[in-house]
């Protein structure tokens, strides 16, 4: 069997250049914890049923954990430490007022697909689009209910601020 | 609905999560994201077998051996026990093994990914033993796998006679009841990282409940003094239960490694170990027998409630107890009585999670009152109605209800804001033409806040209380944050108790070598019982203030920031404690296995509303109401997100949440295969609260955080009778069991 080695794979991390040493077929989202230090992006099931390690990759979201960290290179790759600039980004906001985080574990990857969620909005989203827009990232403790009223809030305040 | 104290500045208010932000931005910090230096990672050897006796331990060629620390039982310096209750679970097996995934051998090495070659590289020569996997073998004693008759406890609760009730009764129904284990399955798996220096002695930070267990459990297997030993909880990724007693043991995993390598090291399972290995809720099987009268009143209760405890007794006697006293809900009737025992399996221990055994014995006999309602010819809510336990009355354990209850007045609350009596209406009529049946039904039961029992008064809670030089206040507890809210409402406790603004309010992380022992964060305990020493300590601050004559009886919160510095810089420190007494008259008699409980009681009533599929089995929740009596709410919208998140789990309980087992191993330790319920498959979960302030509760509260669990499954298979005509007796209600039962009815 061939030895494997490291490769150099580089891509941007909120916003900024990064080149990592990884083997290739590293979890992008060790390489992001472990290399980058950035230990928002959480670890529930490594199978890609939780949705805790989401992240965007081009603006899509994609379980960290299913990423080989080689496919990862050239792309733009957005984690929760990305989301909020001076200020908390409106689906933040609205999650620490509407009770949508508890224990928190699961609540950046879902602040992340809310964020997407909210993004891809042109008027306010149904619950069905809610619910299905966050059907891959399990929390435990809320039941939803929290998460659901936060997005909503962080919709009409985005299509407020759009408007 | 809201009391009539509105001049309450914090109280009621839904004041946002205190480290809210820290959660929304990814920066609180979880054991996993923590690294030291040299630290080295660590992983468990664990048994295949589920019995057996161990031969030997071989470590296969092709690893470099020499790079890892190896611990096995001979390395414990101290006893080689998970220190909790009877003591019996060693926290490495030594020459016999009573479960599978029972650990065995523990390996570190600074390359997690040499370390899992490692572990599969270890192999354990083990001679197998018949083994006991249901509760009838295990009762039937042809193997005894647990002392000398796998009997972990038993209780007999008798009130009345039910053996000279049964030649009143106008009727006599039975019925057997099952529910099956339950994975807690917080979304963060179970971690440690211990530190290890002849110096300072053992440190060990981790995701955990009960920092004051961990913390004797690491005395007792290392053989340590209190003040060798420190004990951190970091940020807890959700708990459940799962992180009350487990902690100690991968905290004694971490630290014996620790001793042995002189390195940091840390232990964080993966979903699979923490799902295969880590403690459920306890499976059951209830036994009722109910005497009625012609006018639907009870007359008798014959209960026998069995609890599968698993290979060691965890905490299997409370479980039990704490199951066994619900198992006669919110009801009076005057005879009563109930046997129950925990048994020994060959499963891994069962141990806590949410509602503590009263999920199982309710779930029991709020579909055993339906039947009896059925063969009665009475409407379900009315045999309820005939029969609620009213203010002065007895429970079964000889427990006179003092406090105000109305349940009768929750009861009609929860059935007019789901609709209740249209529906089921609406449903007999239109369900013989719909291929997708439709059906509602309720439970109605109650929940004991605090330790049962004498719990409360052993445990002697301790709170704490300082003031800092720049005159904010700190708490300190040993109550932990695991999501629901702690933090928070002790913060609108203290404040409110002081009168002064909520950024004032510290809550100090907890760490044994700084906080008191404010007891274990379980039991719907730690707002109702643990925030009322925190009101009481805060008030000690103050009082001592006011005394010295620093603060005037009317103050700002200036002004008592400025007496905080002035008192410390005449006396030095600015300190308060306070400890638990029971309230005036509640009272336990451990010998009789009568008296008070519990301090309060949480009551409510729970509708859910059902489509039934009889082509595909599906089961699909339309609609969930919750009404519920929990005396004043501290803060709304974290209240109202306890009882959703309960809600929720009870739905997976009722439905999807089916631990899988082969010769005693969970075959579905993923959460590929092991269903919780997504956002796609909850239905609105719409929440009710009646409040009626408790007298010995900080603002009037009263304990809330397992009540929630204990209703969605009697009410949803309530209502999936209602609407298939069918009568299922064990959850989880999977398309399986439902096509057993529909074709039961048809055969």
């Amino acid at each position: 069997m061939p030895e494997v080695r490291k490769v150099a794979v580089s891509f941007a991390v909120n916003g900024e250049p990064r080149t990592v040493e990884a083997y290739p077929m590293a979890r992008l989202l060790d390489v992001l914890r472990q290399d980058l230090l950035l230990t928002g992006t959480k670890e529930g099931c490594g199978e890609g049923e939780c949705g805790a390690c989401s992240v965007l990759i081009d603006g899509e979201l994609v379980n960290s954990c299913l990423v080989p960290v080689a496919q990862a290179e050239g792309s733009r790759i957005t984690t929760i430490e990305g989301i909020a600039g001076e200020t908390l980004h409106a689906v933040q906001e609205a999650f620490v007022e509407c009770g949508g985080a508890q224990c928190g574990i699961c609540t950046p990857g879902m602040v992340l697909a809310a964020v997407t969620l909210v993004g891809r909005q042109s008027a306010q989203p149904t619950e069905d689009d809610i619910r299905n827009g966050l059907a891959g990232n399990l929390c435990r403790c809320t039941g939803y209910m929290r998460i659901f009223e936060a997005v909503l809030q962080a919709c009409e305040k985005s299509v407020g601020a759009g408007a | 609905m809201q009391s009539d104290s509105m001049a309450d500045r914090f109280i009621g208010k839904s004041i946002p999560r205190k480290e809210g932000r820290a959660k929304v931005t990814g920066r609180a910090l979880y054991v996993d994201d923590m690294v030291m230096p040299g630290m080295l990672y660590g992983a468990t050897v664990r048994s295949p077998v589920a019995r057996g006796r161990i031969r030997g331990i071989r470590y296969a060629q092709g690893i470099p051996w020499d790079e890892f620390t190896i611990v096995t039982a001979q390395d414990i310096p101290g006893k080689n026990c998970v220190a909790l209750m009877l003591n019996d679970q060693p926290c490495l097996a030594d020459q016999v093994v009573n479960h599978a995934e029972e650990p065995v051998v523990l390996l570190a090495h600074p390359d997690r990914y040499l370390l899992e070659e490692a572990r599969r590289a270890v192999e354990l020569d083990i001679e197998p033993l018949p083994a006991v996997f249901t509760i009838d073998e295990s009762l039937a004693r042809q193997q005894v796998v647990w002392g000398e008759d796998n009997i972990f406890k038993s209780f007999l609760v008798e009130s009345g006679d039910v053996e000279s009730a049964w030649g009143h009764a106008h009727l006599i129904v039975e019925g057997e009841y099952e529910t099956g284990a339950q994975e807690q399955l917080y979304i963060e798996p179970q971690g440690m990282i211990a530190t290890f220096t002849a110096e300072q002695g053992l440190t060990v930070w981790g995701s955990m409940q009960c920092p004051y267990y961990v913390h004797r459990a690491l005395m007792t297997l290392l053989d340590l003094p209190v003040n060798q030993v420190r004990v951190i909880q970091t940020e807890t990724g959700g708990g459940f239960g799962g992180k009350e007693e487990y902690p100690s043991m991968i905290a004694g995993h971490a630290a014996l490694l620790a001793r042995k390598s002189g390195k940091p090291v840390k232990i964080v399972y993966d979903r699979m170990e923490d799902m295969a290995a880590t403690t459920k809720r306890h499976p059951s099987r209830t036994r009722h027998r109910t005497a009625v009268t012609r006018e639907g009143k009870l007359l008798a209760m014959d209960i026998e409630f069995v609890v599968d405890g698993g290979a060691y007794a965890t905490l299997s006697p409370v479980v039990l107890s704490r199951g066994t006293i619900h198992a006669a809900g919110p009801y009076f009737c005057p005879n009563v009585r109930i046997r129950s025992q925990a048994v020994a399996t060959n499963f891994p221990p069962h141990g806590a999670f949410r509602g503590f055994g009263a999920p199982q014995s309710i779930f029991a006999l709020e579909r055993q009152m339906d039947q009896v309602a059925k063969v009665l010819g009475l409407a379900p809510e009315e045999l309820r109605r005939r029969n609620f336990v009213k203010q002065g009355e007895t429970l079964a354990v000889g427990q006179v209800v003092r406090e105000k209850v109305d349940m009768a007045g929750l009861m009609e609350r929860a059935l007019e804001l789901s609709d209740y009596y249209a529906k089921r209406k609406r449903f007999a009529e239109e369900n013989p033409r719909r291929e997708v049946k439709k059906g509602i039904g309720l439970a109605s039961f109650l929940h004991g806040a605090g330790f049962t029992g004498s719990g409360e008064r052993y445990l002697a809670s301790l709170v704490g209380a300082e003031a800092t030089p720049e005159g904010r206040v700190r708490v300190l507890a040993a109550s932990t944050e695991m999501g629901q809210g702690t933090m928070t409402v002790f913060s609108q406790i203290a404040a409110e108790a002081l009168g002064v603004d909520y950024d004032m309010i510290e809550i100090v992380q907890p760490d044994t070598a700084v906080v008191p022992n404010s007891g274990p964060t379980v039991a719907s305990r730690t707002c109702m019982v643990v925030g009322k020493l925190v009101e009481s300590a805060v008030l000690g601050i103050r009082q001592q203030l006011l005394s010295s004559g620093l603060l005037p009886e009317r103050y700002t919160s200036e002004q008592f920031r400025q007496a905080c510095r002035q008192f410390i810089e005449n006396h030095g420190a600015l300190k308060s404690s306070s400890e638990y007494s029971a309230p005036p008259g509640v009272y336990w008699d451990d010998d009789k296995y009568r008296g008070d409980a519990y301090g309060a009681y949480a009551w409510a009533v729970y509708v859910a509303e059902v489509s039934v599929d009889l082509t595909t089995y599906e089961i699909r929740v339309d609609d969930f109401v919750a009404v519920q009596e929990v005396g004043r709410v501290i803060n709304p919208v974290l209240a109202t997100g306890q009882i959703e998140g309960g809600v929720a789990q009870g739905i997976g309980f009722a439905l999807y949440e089916n631990v899988v087992w082969q010769e005693g191993q969970m075959v579905n330790s993923q959460m590929t295969n092991y269903i919780m319920p997504t956002s796609a498959d909850l239905p609105p979960i719409r929440v009710f609260f009646e409040e009626v302030p408790y007298a010995h509760g900080p603002g009037g509260a009263k304990g809330i955080g397992e009540l929630p669990i204990d209703g969605p499954a009697p009410a949803i298979v309530n209502a999936i009778e209602n609407a298939g005509g069918v009568n299922v007796n064990r959850i989880p209600v999977t398309p399986e069991v439902l096509m057993e039962a529909l074709e039961g009815v048809h055969a």
